[in-house]
């Protein structure tokens, strides 16, 4: 198996989907539509399957054609490149998107979209493997751009609803902020390097370059600026809170496993890049810390089920971004990977019992749901388990190893995340509890008619969960004495060195960790298992802060929104109405006044006929006499 | 011999101008029919008789009687106002005046060469005779045809229109 | 007769020039001027005839006969134009009641 057929493989079959399903699928029957659309994110996950066994550890390039012809850095192939990292996030890509295609399949069942969700899900698909598998920056930026078209596209998937088209305007705005900076930060990179393979810009940077110099720390800002657009990063994450409008297998899919880890996967591809500044990595670590704090500070006060799961995934991609900026590249990798895991999960298992409960998203009329819902209660709680660190799960080991390589570099960052530690746990145990301990808080009636969800949900979520709970085990820390493993599988493709810690840190680390989640679980459960839904009008500002998501969408509509809305209208007056109507409107009015004005001519009476006649007459004859 | 010009010139103008700016249509017609028989008065001075006398019988004798029969029948001496506003005849008699300047100032410049190249008895009935039947006997008879036109168009325009008020054959 | 071309001689051609402009001047004020139509009708003729006198003069002075046909042509044709045109004002005189000009306006654009 050459690579290439492999890389046909990989590549092509969601593109395939995307088009049978979007040209003819409003035709086809709704068993045909699911078959084409959850057989090639599958067909896509044997290929990688293959390319594993035969390409571990080896690295190929597979060209397909030369797209823009040119001499030197204007010769950009279209191209691909698979290496150790490439597997890793192939497979977390096509295994998480296979199991989430086949979760839609019974959760949209009754949507009348379904067709056209099939196929934009197909297309996310394509894009996000035509990021992770290219070869250059351009071929990743097209995957890049792919990937927020079909955020936008699903996110306003209910596109009668205004609310939802705004979020996803907002979402794709917002990442275009990112992008402007990315494509500039392309350009410049290609003016300093003179190249956009990835494997030339390794080997022109690899060759003494100064550090922190100027242009160097330009171009890794603006990647900075595209990754924050990209992965929610603070300040242009307020768009994926918004996000949650499109149906929950979006979320899961883009919004929590692979639209959001482009950024980190980026920073990671490009990880030679950035340590030529190390002053521009600090930034990304400051960013990444206060990201996650400040998102898990708002989840606290959340009571919608899905925007509880957005700020928590946005403060895990504080967490990676943490970890990148610290230099601890594969960690972040790690984590994104485990990260997949159980959000996926958490989210699919939402979306189960907003299924279970015909669209009830508020926490506060949930409860007692773990007796009539037992499936999903079990994922739920593996998948809590996983995201607060729960040992044995895949998110303690993830996790801790992140606490451990911000805590090499610096104990601020350190303790940034540490409380992050202890929000997370706080709101997730919350949800948990509100959700499914308890009293059922909502109507009689209605709970008569919450039902478990079918098999075709049920079974990627037990997939789902069994990833989550031994997906740790890819990469245990050295205390254990075993060999990491993603860590090995990575250091092929970027080399750095392991980060230390003493092991004293470590096993007091793992202490407090379970020490703590103890005495959290025990709050929590007590607190919120019968939560407390009165409305409490003399509330602390800082709850009220909070709640309110420290105001920022409405600091950003104040500064940035309305007056480009107002510069939009004064320009619409002053230029569509004032300059352009009246260019267009002036031929119309004068010819129309013209005419009316030349139509008094024709009087219809004769008299005035035989003068016209006359004047003509004597006219031409004086004009003869002239000329 | 040119007083017998300049008398008959003036008459004729003269009348012109009464036909112009008589006041009754009567009048008028009457004046006409005096102006075409002092025009026929010149055709005689020019030996044109044929002229003269075709003159006389067609636009005297058919043409003004025809006037004088349809302004008689239907009664259309009544006064009605005699010249239009002053801006209308402003302008006409501007534009008039201009080509009368044109046709006058053609005169004083042009230089004529008139010769008398032919015969002076053009003007006989005989001559006349023979060279309408010789050279231009397609045109003669196409006048026929234009006067039977002209009274095909004159007999439909005169007919009453038939209304049919109800959808019934009548027997 | 045949002495009555020499003595017309002695009248210059331009002479009868003048005279027809005038004539034609006068038919033209007429035409524009009056506001009965049947007199309007009967200034075109004054032009008519104005054009025939001119041409038979030409005709005379040249010796030759092609502008007398000319000439009864002419009267021919305005036999039949006076005939229809009459026809005409009688139909709408028939129709409007009035001959004043300046009310046949019924081909208003």
């Amino acid at each position: 198996m050459s690579p290439e057929i492999i890389l046909h493989l990989i590549l092509w079959p969601p593109l395939l989907g995307f088009l049978i399903n979007g040209i003819i699928g409003f035709k086809l029957p709704k068993w045909a539509v699911t078959t084409v659309a959850c057989s090639m994110p599958l067909i896509s996950f044997t290929g990688t399957v293959m390319a594993y066994s035969t390409m571990l550890n080896k690295a190929a390039t597979v060209t397909l054609y030369t797209w823009f012809v040119g001499e030197g850095a204007a010769k950009v192939d279209f191209a691909f490149f698979i290496d150790n990292l490439t597997l890793l996030m192939l497979f977390v890509v096509n295994g998480v998107g296979s199991l989430i295609h086949v979760y839609s399949a019974g959760y949209m069942h009754d949507d009348k979209g379904f067709h056209r969700f099939f196929a934009y899900m197909n297309l996310f698909m394509f894009s996000m493997l035509l990021l992770v598998l290219g070869d250059n920056l351009i071929v990743l930026f097209a995957g890049w751009e792919g990937v927020g078209l079909c955020s936008f596209l699903l996110i306003g998937f209910w596109f009668e609803n205004k609310e939802y088209n705004q979020a996803a305007s907002k979402a794709f705005i917002m990442n275009r902020v990112g992008d402007l900076a990315f494509i500039i930060a392309i350009f410049m990179t290609i003016y300093t390097t003179g190249g956009v393979r990835f494997q030339d810009i390794k080997e022109t940077l690899g060759e003494g370059v100064a550090l922190n110099s100027f242009i160097m720390v330009v171009i890794s800002v603006l990647f900075l600026i595209g990754v924050t657009g990209k992965s929610a990063q603070i300040p242009l994450f307020t768009w994926l809170p918004d996000a949650m409008a499109g149906p929950t297998p979006v979320s899961a899919l883009i919004h929590a496993a692979t639209m959001v880890t482009a950024g980190v996967y980026l920073v990671a591809r490009l990880h030679f890049l950035f340590d030529t500044a190390p002053a521009v990595k600090t930034v990304i670590a400051i960013t990444g810390c206060i990201t996650a704090i400040v998102a898990a500070s708002i989840a606290l006060k959340q009571n919608d089920i899905k925007k509880i799961l957005a700020y928590s995934t946005v403060s895990q991609l504080g967490y990676m971004v943490a970890a990148l900026g610290v230099g601890a590249y594969t960690t972040a990798v790690f984590h994104l990977m485990t990260h997949a895991f159980f959000k996926a999960l958490l989210f699919l298992g939402a979306g189960s019992v907003i299924h279970g409960l015909h669209g009830e998203q508020d926490i506060r009329k949930m409860g007692g749901l773990k007796n009539k819902m037992k499936w999903t209660y079990g994922v739920m709680l593996v998948g809590t388990l996983a995201i607060i660190g729960c040992p044995p799960l895949a998110g303690f080991f993830s996790k801790d190893e992140i606490l451990a390589a911000v805590y090499a570099n610096n104990f601020w960052f350190f303790l940034i995340l540490a409380f992050a530690s202890v929000f997370t746990a706080w709101y997730m145990l919350r949800m948990f509890f509100a959700t499914f301990h308890g009293a059922y808080r909502g109507s009689e009636d209605s709970y008569h008619k919450i039902h478990e969800s079918p098999w075709i949900m049920v079974i990627p979520l037990l997939a789902l969960a069994v990833l989550s709970a031994i997906g740790g085990f890819a990469g245990l820390p050295e205390i254990t004495d075993q060999s990491h493993k993603v860590f090995q599988l990575l250091n092929k493709s970027i080399e750095q060195p392991r980060f230390h810690v003493s092991h004293l840190f470590e096993y007091s680390l793992w202490g407090v960790t379970i020490v703590a989640l103890l005495v959290i679980f025990y709050f929590t459960k007590r607190r919120y298992t019968n939560m407390d839904i009165r409305e409490n009008d003399n509330e602390h500002f800082v709850i009220r802060l909070l709640k309110g998501k420290y105001f920022l969408d409405e600091a950003y509509a104040w500064l940035f929104v309305s007056p480009l809305k107002k510069a939009g209208s004064w320009f619409m007056n002053f230029f569509e109405f004032g300059v352009i109507d009246r260019l267009v409107h002036f031929p119309a009015n004068f010819l129309q006044s013209g005419s009316y004005a030349l139509r008094s001519l024709q009087s219809g009476k004769l008299s005035t006929y035989l003068l016209y006649s006359v004047v003509a007459l004597a006219c031409l004859l004086v004009l003869f006499m002239i000329i | 011999m040119d007083k017998i010009f300049y008398t008959l010139s003036i008459l004729t103008i003269f009348t012109a101008i009464m036909v112009v700016a008589s006041k009754h249509p009567i009048r008028s017609i009457l004046y006409l029919v005096a102006t075409f028989f002092l025009i026929s008065a010149h055709y005689v001075l020019l030996n044109a008789q044929f002229l003269a006398l075709v003159n006389v019988v067609v636009y005297a004798g058919a043409i003004m009687v025809l006037f004088l029969f349809v302004v008689m029948f239907l009664n259309l001496n009544k006064d009605i106002e005699r010249f239009k506003s002053w801006i209308p005849a402003f302008a006409a008699l501007i534009s008039a005046g201009t080509l009368l300047m044109i046709f006058l100032s053609a005169t004083r410049t042009s230089q004529l060469t008139i010769e008398s190249a032919g015969s002076h008895d053009i003007g006989l009935v005989e001559t006349i005779g023979e060279v309408l039947y010789r050279d231009y006997l397609f045109p003669m008879e196409i006048c026929s045809v234009l006067f039977l036109v002209a009274m095909i168009g004159i007999v439909l325009l005169n007919r009453k229109e038939k209304v049919n008020t109800q959808n019934v054959m009548q027997p | 007769m045949n002495h009555i071309p020499e003595i017309i001689r002695t009248i210059p051609f331009t002479h009868y020039l003048v005279l027809c402009s005038c004539l034609f001047f006068v038919g033209l004020l007429g035409v524009l001027i009056r506001k009965n139509v049947i007199i309007v009708f009967m200034c075109i003729e004054i032009l008519l005839n104005a054009v025939n006198l001119m041409m038979v003069a030409a005709s005379a002075y040249r010796g030759d006969s092609a502008g007398q046909i000319m000439v009864l042509f002419t009267m021919a044709v305005a036999a039949a134009e006076v005939s229809v045109g009459l026809a005409i004002i009688v139909m709408m005189y028939k129709n409007l009641k009035t001959t004043n000009i300046d009310l046949f306006d019924q081909l208003k654009g």
